[in-house]
């Protein structure tokens, strides 16, 4: 099994560290990844933006790269489920469907296709989770507040197994923070406002650290808490899960 | 309102300026909000009555003509007066011929946001009739000369203090006194005295059922009952999409609609009229005004499944931040967003963008509307026909960056590392909405491209995998 290793355009040049801590989580659990260095962007700024119909050479490019792997691995979900929901091909519709169906946000590449039960980590802080809505929604990389179902969640599952880290509990456990893309500058003011009250549901509850398995999100949200002059970090779950501190 | 020209961006800044505010505004949707989820878990097929719901509707739409020609027959059956208008502008002349034919110069109204749609109001009153809006929440906006701000509970921006400074000046309260208690019994002896004294009744239709020509009106209030049992004559406004095929279907909807918007088991009034009563005369008019446009656009065609519950706008964080009155419609939240671009796509070309598209409105929604979908599915459009003007140049930013093909990509997150390094207050200014109130992420010194092109011997061969 190769897997292809996916680091969105904004990961690799602000948050290499979260990229690098995914690729070696992988090659702890004994995955055999590769980095496609011409990789850019997923086209999804544009598409949820409104221009959909200009991201033909992204589609292209994407597909150029990854179409070779068994699996296709991310720390992003909200790119993740761009890929799944929207990469196609007019030249290969064949190929833009493997790919589809390969495209794994992290967390649920260990939990659903590795099926991880231990993990070699430490992180003994206390932390929120904060619920991507791509991830959660899109993903359903947990259960979500709206609906009557059963509650799982894939993040928990695995920062259970990261020692002495403790959970805190939120007073609304999956509220969008707000960021969505170009939003957070077309409707700053909600924007921020939403990130705020987000910030304030953490840090009120006793978290130390903020992780998401989305860095978009997380980017914003760690914003606001340096313009804040926080204690409180935002941390992207690769890296806790990573940890051996 | 309607006159305005600001988009939501700048109304909700507006709105937002008053935090405390907010904070109430959002605090008090949230609580409905969890009302709803209480509701919604304490009946376990739940889930399987959404999708009823949802595919009940379904049906309707596929064979809404039929369905429509079977309800009207019926309805006259039942010897109530049916008209089609297919536009605010005909439904509007409708309810004044009706009203002129008897010489009815009063008009009281409870329960309807479709003759908010039309602004019927404006319309009678500049004919001469006086209109009253008898639901108090939509009473107090017209006290204030504003729309509705919300399809459920019209008023919720306004703090009770507002209300009482609006009673004071029109209802002649002591200033001062914002009593909630108080100021509905005000309220309600104005509007006793209102609707025993008007002739003419009119109300919105929740549903209207195909196989009996009868409609229900579903309110908390009883002032729809009200009104209509004391008026001579009756008039029903109803969308086209209201139609359920049988009245068996009723127990579905009005099992999903109060739980859905306040978190009741069901109104308080589930009131079904079918005929006139003796020497009364009943009209229903059957309003197009869009929806069939909007039934043959294949990707928004599922809009007209919405039985108006609010429960989408209590559940979206930019809607209770943003406050109903930015979304500058008489639908707001995420499905006045849906719904407006196809009244007037230019008009409302930003509110399909007004959302982070977290998708939690598709999840709450009783029906299963596909909301946040339809959101991003609006967005091509718009910017397709040309209407995209707030955000087009953010995008063609985006654009021009992703299109890059990877040399000049990785060139030019160098350059944007090296900035934000090197000269920061060429990003962190105040030309830049991020950095108003949030710092810009610190540019670490290498992407992670040139870190595993240092660090990893593999590099060759995911060279010649990725060819
Ligand atoms: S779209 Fe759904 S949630 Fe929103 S008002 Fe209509 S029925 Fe209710």
């Amino acid at each position: 099994m190769t897997v292809g290793l996916f680091i969105p355009c904004y990961v690799n040049q602000f948050y290499p560290q979260a990229a690098i801590a995914t690729l070696q989580l992988l090659r702890k659990l004994g995955v055999d990844v590769v980095y496609p260095p011409r990789q850019t962007c997923c086209g999804q700024p544009m598409a949820n933006s409104g221009f959909d119909h200009l991201t033909q050479e992204c589609n292209d490019l994407f597909l150029e790269n990854f179409s070779g792997f068994d699996y296709i691995v991310a720390p992003s979900a909200s790119c993740v489920l761009h890929v799944k929901q929207h990469i196609h091909s007019t030249a290969d519709p064949a190929q833009a469907a493997h790919v589809r169906s390969r495209v794994y946000e992290l967390v649920e590449f260990l939990t659903d296709v590795l099926k991880v039960e231990n993990l070699n980590a430490r992180f003994p802080h206390k932390v929120g989770i904060h619920q991507s809505c791509h991830g959660l929604r899109g993903l359903y990389l947990a259960q979500m507040s709206e609906l009557n179902a059963l509650p799982f969640s894939k993040p928990v599952q695995l920062l259970n197994m990261v020692d002495g880290l403790e959970l805190v509990t939120l007073d609304r456990p999956d509220e969008c923070c707000g960021f969505g893309g170009t939003f957070c500058v077309a409707e700053e003011a909600v924007s921020v406002k939403m990130g705020k009250d987000r910030v304030t549901d953490h840090t009120k509850n006793g978290a130390e650290y903020i992780t998401s398995v989305d860095l978009s999100c997380l980017m914003h949200l760690e914003g606001i808490l340096q313009r804040n002059k926080s204690a409180v970090k935002a941390v992207h779950i690769a890296e806790i899960l990573n940890s051996t501190l | 309102m309607e006159k305005q020209t600001k988009d939501h961006a700048a109304l909700a800044k507006a709105f937002i300026r008053d935090e405390e505010h907010v904070n109430w505004h959002d605090g008090a949707l949230w609580w409905i909000r969890q009302k709803r989820d209480i509701a919604s878990k304490q009946i376990p097929e739940w889930e399987a009555l959404r999708e009823a719901a949802s595919q009940i509707k379904s049906n309707v739409l596929s064979n809404l003509d039929d369905y429509l020609v079977q309800f009207e027959a019926n309805a006259i059956k039942n010897g109530i007066k049916v008209h089609w208008a297919v536009d605010a502008e005909e439904h509007n002349a409708i309810v004044y011929s009706i009203l002129k034919e008897k010489d009815i110069r009063q008009l009281v109204k409870s329960k309807s946001m479709l003759t908010e749609e039309c602004h019927l109001n404006e319309y009678l009153i500049e004919r001469g009739v006086d209109v009253i809006n008898s639901d108090l929440g939509e009473y107090i906006q017209q006290l204030d000369n504003e729309p509705p701000s919300h399809i459920v509970l019209p008023c919720i921006h306004k703090r009770k203090e507002e209300i009482g400074e609006l009673f004071h000046e029109h209802l002649g309260t002591e200033k001062g006194v914002s009593d909630p208690t108080l100021l509905t019994r005000v309220a309600r002896n104005h509007l006793r005295n209102v609707f025993v004294t008007r002739r003419a009744a009119l109300t919105g239709v929740n549903f209207a059922v195909a196989e009996t020509g009868e409609y229900v009106v579903c309110t908390n209030e009883g002032n729809a009952d009200m009104g209509a049992h004391l008026s001579e004559v009756q008039i029903a406004s109803m969308g086209l999409e209201k139609i359920v095929p049988e009245k068996k279907h009723l127990g579905v909807f009005l099992r999903l609609l109060a739980r859905s918007a306040t978190g009741q088991p069901i109104t308080i009034y589930s009131s079904h009229f079918k005929k006139p009563r003796e020497g009364q005369e009943m009209h229903l008019i059957l309003v197009d005004y869009g929806r069939s446009r909007q039934l043959g656009r294949p990707e928004f065609r599922d809009s007209l499944k919405c039985i108006r519950c609010g429960a989408c706008m209590n559940t979206c964080p930019v809607y209770r931040k943003s406050g109903g009155l930015s979304y500058h419609n008489t639908i707001s939240g995420p499905i006045g967003a849906i719904l407006a671009p196809n009244l007037d796509m230019k008009k409302h070309a930003d509110l399909p963008f007004a959302s982070t598209l977290c998708g939690s409105c598709s999840n709450v929604c009783p029906v299963k509307i596909n909301i946040h979908d339809q959101l991003y599915q609006w967005r091509q459009v718009i910017v397709r026909e040309g209407y995209a003007a707030n955000t087009k140049v953010l995008s063609m930013k985006a654009m021009a960056w992703t299109l890059s093909s990877p040399g000049p990509y990785s060139k030019m997150g160098r350059a944007g590392r090296w900035v934000l390094n090197t000269i920061p207050f060429a990003v962190n200014n105040k030309f830049n909405p991020w950095y108003k109130q949030r710092e810009m992420p610190d540019g670490p010194k290498e992407s992670f491209g040139e870190w595993y092109a240092k660090h990893n011997n593999q590099t060759p061969e995911a060279e010649n995998q990725s060819k």
